[in-house]
């Protein structure tokens, strides 16, 4: 298998080639060994990281921005959407508390409080 | 009056290091005037992630990068006049501010400009049509569902392929939109290749270049679009057009410094970056005004003009200590295959000096050379570089010193 | 309840009627299909006071143009609204526009247009030095000015329901039925009005509305005009409105000052099937644009901050229809109101009260009727220590909202609390300019929003841009 892939861990945007097979993959065109560990997940196991944003229940005027703390499945990133359109916080909530523990596998991290 | 070492006119990643920066170099009657209730700027409503990998070294969303800051300006007890927009700046340095409180004038010993920039809007495009409810600029969508929850529409289109657009493209769709479309006036997008990915090949949303909105439809609310090929001039091509059923288009155009209060103050600008003429401090051609981050030029990572803002802060607490801010001066121009060059004047050839410029087009394999007339000073060769992205290369004393009146940045193809 | 007089539109002259009937002791209301007044033609046009030598003499629009110009510039001071006597020149460029010129100059003495001087191409370009080269001739008519056509319309209805006069919008009327001495008027959503005298001010719908008592003797030929509107750095470019020599179709693209300090250029004159087809076309911008280099030839046009159409309500004929209904009584036709209507609206008022009273209408004079009304701008035209103190003693108007027009939010709070009240976005900014600037309300709109749901009491959902359908946000997020 060969798969040419734009590599997105930083604004960079190196070019890469992805080459090999189910147990070996070699990958060229990174400029970083973080550029080699993403195109090997990229073609195994995509992931990303979402953010969004939380309504408070007790503030009309404000949201509060959550992220996921890791990636998460490229696949379940609409399931994390719905299911974070379904949570609300209550203030006050601080940058870097956790509202959810585990979403398809990384916990819901707050990136913007609400006093 | 109230007198202060150093004021600073607007409270976003710009701002707060510039003041940060001014403090840590001495000046400690710093203030910072933003006309947000809060400091972060921009910052607050870019809640996706992507900031800081170059200055911080991890990955942070927007409020989590300003926070970083707005933490380094508290603890310095900086104070800060939220809620409080300026309305005039003096030749002397004599900032006029409006609050709820009532008009304020502060003499400064140093202005730092730091008051962001705007986004191009439909008007100055000439987009043909009727005008309905639900064209925004993408920014101003960004601001309605980030920080206000609000969905602005079901069915998108977005014109321009900028930062903010593709973000916001992501975001739409996340968010349970369809968006139909992005598309690019230009041959090549404007935006980062890593949200082109990330953005919208993630979600297979189509970005088609060359392409313009011709005509929008809908009398009260938006209900569709035409969109057409151009021409070599940028005109729509009529056979190409084709209808877009859509309630909502978002303008990613092009952003523009907002220098209004710049001009006022009567500072000598750049036609090309919109910002004021500086040198390497960032120091205005006013003595004692100096201008940072995306009011002075239009960045494309934050990361960046926070480390500009560092450079004006810096300057302007050596401007108000008095020490002399050497005036050796050396100028800079944009050569072949190069849009602009900053900073547009050099006074100081005792120390490493860093050019920052964009590329005037898409190209591959390039080397980036700096000459003096035909003396090549210094070379960078670049795998491949577009005008999306700033490109830096530094120059050394030595061969500042051997430099001429005048340096030229270039661009050369390699084969 | 059954009022004496119901107007129906809005717009400049429905507004300066509802003014001009607020000085009696009458019982009025205005009806209005939008959430705003001065949506239709009263809303985008060249904002232009004619001098007056372009009517024929002898028609109705010759003697209330003459009449109309002085009355509007009165009544411009007496409701604080935004105006400037600059003048006018009408330019010629060729043999045969200079002949025109001539007829211009003899119908302007015929029509009494006081101080009109026919002046060389020098001697204009020593009065307006950007003026082109290919000048030859040109008509100065020192008696025209320039108004804010909108702010004029929104302050004669607002001075009007502070003299007691009601105001109905989103009332879209659909039936008019006659008997018993008075009209029933119902509206799409089922509300009725019932008037003793009925008048027809329904501008490019006026003949719609004709046909709802069966009079079918004039019918609307609208007409459309495109502009583009310049940023302040190039209003320097003309002082005086720069016409060019008038043809069938319209006086022609123009270049003129706006009353803040903006260019505006056009309009083109397409006939449009209807008076809602204010579409812009490529044609018709790059048709103004060319046709203003004409007179200007430099103008920067990469300056241009928007562009709109106006539609104006033609008929075939050349003059003003201001005449009582042939089949019913008590019900007053005004139709037809093209260029100058504007310029006329306070003769037209008049002449409309005056058939009125000739239809029976009694006119007694308030002793309390005060046309003044309060200056929107007051406060941006203080001085800093002024607006400090005002500032303190109403802290809202230290809060800038528009930072590219400076508007506060005490401005914005003050147009949705003054009659008649902003309820949208763009209500909002043809009272105090927010959104007009550079940005286009880029950053200002969500505001402007905001305080539209803090002062009237709606939710976001049902703030809209300009009324119906044109809905700002859809929604909270996660519902749909």
């Amino acid at each position: 298998m060969t798969r040419e892939l734009t590599c997105i861990i930083c604004p960079k945007g190196c070019r890469l080639c992805v080459e090999g097979g189910d147990n070996r993959l070699t990958v060229r065109g990174n400029a970083c060994p973080r550029g080699e560990q993403y195109a090997i997940a990229e073609c195994t196991n995509p992931m990303r990281t979402v953010t969004a944003v939380l309504r408070v229940s007790n503030r009309y005027d404000t949201m509060v921005c959550v992220k996921t703390e890791s990636p998460v499945p490229k696949a379940a990133m609409f399931a994390v959407m719905e299911r974070l359109h379904q949570t609300t916080v209550t203030a006050p909530v601080s940058i870097g508390d956790i509202v959810m523990d585990d979403l398809f596998g990384s916990r819901i991290v707050v990136t913007k409080g609400a006093i | 009056m109230m007198h202060y070492d150093i004021v600073v006119v607007g409270g976003g990643p710009a701002g707060m290091a510039a003041a940060v920066a001014a403090y840590d170099a001495g000046c400690t009657r710093v203030v910072i005037l933003d006309r947000e209730p809060q400091l972060g700027g921009i910052l607050m409503q870019c809640i996706h992630n992507g900031f800081g990998l170059h200055k911080l070294g991890r990955e942070l969303t927007g409020p989590e990068y300003a926070d970083v800051y707005a933490q380094d300006v508290a603890r310095r007890a900086i104070p800060v006049l939220t809620e409080t927009t300026v309305t005039n700046i003096t030749p002397d340095r004599v900032v006029t501010a409006q609050s709820r409180h009532g008009i304020v004038k502060l003499q400064a010993g140093a202005v730092i400009l730091a008051m962001g920039c705007r986004e191009r809007s439909r008007g100055a495009l000439r987009i043909c049509g009727t005008r309905p409810a639900g064209i925004y600029s993408a920014g101003t969508a960004q601001k309605l569902i980030n920080c206000m929850g609000y969905h602005v529409g079901k069915r998108v289109v977005i014109l321009g392929s900028g930062d903010i657009g593709l973000i916001m493209a992501r975001r739409m769709t996340l968010e349970g939109a369809k968006v139909e479309a992005v598309c690019e006036v230009m041959p090549y997008s404007g935006g980062l290749t890593r949200n082109i990915v990330q953005c919208l090949e993630d979600f297979d949303i189509p970005l088609y270049l060359n392409t313009t909105v011709a005509q929008v439809h809908g009398q009260k609310r938006l209900e569709g679009v035409t969109i057409a090929q151009v021409d070599g001039q940028r005109r729509p091509i009529p056979e190409t057009r084709r209808f877009i059923p859509c309630d909502t288009l978002l303008l990613s155009v092009g952003l523009i410094p907002e220098n209004e209060l710049t001009r006022a103050a009567g500072v000598p600008m750049d036609p090309i970056t919109g910002g004021a003429l500086v040198d390497e401090h960032c120091q205005t051609q006013i003595p004692g005004i100096f201008a940072c981050g995306n009011v002075l030029q239009v960045h494309d990572l934050v990361d960046y003009v926070s480390e500009e803002a560092e450079r004006a802060g810096a300057g302007a607490a050596a401007f108000v200590r008095g020490s002399a801010l050497l005036n050796t001066s050396i100028n800079t121009q944009p050569g072949n295959g190069v849009r602009y060059v900053l900073p547009q004047t050099i006074t100081d050839t005792t120390r490493d000096v860093s050019l920052f410029f964009r590329v005037s087009h898409p190209m591959g394999k390039v080397r980036c050379t700096v000459r003096s007339g035909a003396d090549l000073l210094t070379a960078l060769p670049r795998p491949r570089v577009a005008p999306g992205e700033m490109e830096r290369i530094t120059v050394s004393p030595d061969l500042l010193r051997r430099a001429g009146d005048t340096i030229t940045v270039e661009v050369e193809e390699l084969p | 309840m059954t009022y004496d007089v119901v107007i129906i539109g809005a717009g400049v002259i429905g507004g300066m009627l509802a003014r001009e009937l607020s000085r009696y002791e009458l019982s009025v209301c205005l009806l209005e299909r939008e959430n705003d007044v001065s949506t239709g033609a009263s809303r985008a046009n060249s904002g232009i006071i004619h001098g007056g030598y372009d009517p024929v003499p002898g028609t109705l629009k010759a003697q209330l143009n003459t009449q109309g110009v002085e009355l509007l510039f009165e009544a411009a001071k007496q409701l604080n609204v935004p105006h400037k006597r600059n003048g006018s020149m009408v330019c010629a460029f060729s043999p045969e526009d200079e002949t025109l010129l001539q007829t211009l100059f003899e119908r302007g003495q015929a029509n009494h247009v006081p101080d009109l001087t026919l002046l060389s191409g020098e001697e204009a370009r020593l009065l307006e030095p950007e003026l082109s080269p290919a000048v030859t001739r040109v008509l100065h008519v020192p008696n025209a000015g320039i108004i804010s056509p909108y702010e004029l319309t929104i302050a004669a209805v607002g001075n009007a329901m502070d003299n007691g006069v009601a105001l109905l919008r989103n009332f879209e009327v659909t039936s008019i039925l006659w008997g018993r001495e008075q009209f029933r008027v119902t509206a799409a959503d089922g509300q009725v009005v019932s008037g003793r005298f009925l008048v027809n001010c329904a501008g490019g719908y006026s003949d719609r509305i004709a046909a709802m008592v069966g009079d079918t003797f004039f019918t609307i030929l609208p007409r459309a005009g495109e502009y583009l509107l310049l940023d302040k750095a190039e209003g320097h470019r003309a002082h005086h409105t720069l016409f060019q020599c008038p043809t069938k179709e319209g006086k022609g693209i123009l270049v003129s000052p706006t009353v803040h300090g903006n260019l505006l250029v056009g309009p083109t004159a397409v006939r449009v099937p209807t008076p809602d087809c204010t579409s812009t076309t490529p044609e018709g911008l790059a048709q103004s644009e060319r046709l203003a280099a004409k007179s200007v030839p430099s103008i920067d046009f990469r300056q241009v901050i928007t562009s709109f159409t106006g539609v104006r309500a033609s008929t075939a004929g050349e003059d003003f229809i201001l005449q009582p209904s042939p089949s019913v009584p008590g019900l007053i036709h005004a139709g037809a109101i093209d260029s100058p209507g504007l310029t006329c609206c306070v003769s037209i008022a008049r002449y409309l009260t005056n058939l009125l009273s000739q239809q029976g209408l009694v006119l007694q004079e308030k002793a309390d009727w005060d046309g003044t009304r309060p200056d929107p701008c007051a406060f941006r035209n203080l001085s800093d220590d002024e607006k400090d103190a005002y500032i303190k003693a109403n802290p809202a108007f230290g809060k800038i909202v528009c930072r590219c027009e400076t508007v506060s939010e005490g401005e914005i709070l003050q147009a949705i609390r003054t009659n008649p009240g902003a309820r949208d976005v763009d209500g909002v900014k043809r009272r105090t300019r927010s959104g007009m600037g550079r940005c286009q309300g880029g950053f200002c709109a969500p505001y402007v929003m905001e305080l539209i749901c803090a002062e009237t009491g709606i939710s976001m959902e049902q703030v809209t841009k300009c009324g119906g359908a044109s809905r700002m946000v859809l929604g909270r997020i996660g519902t749909i």
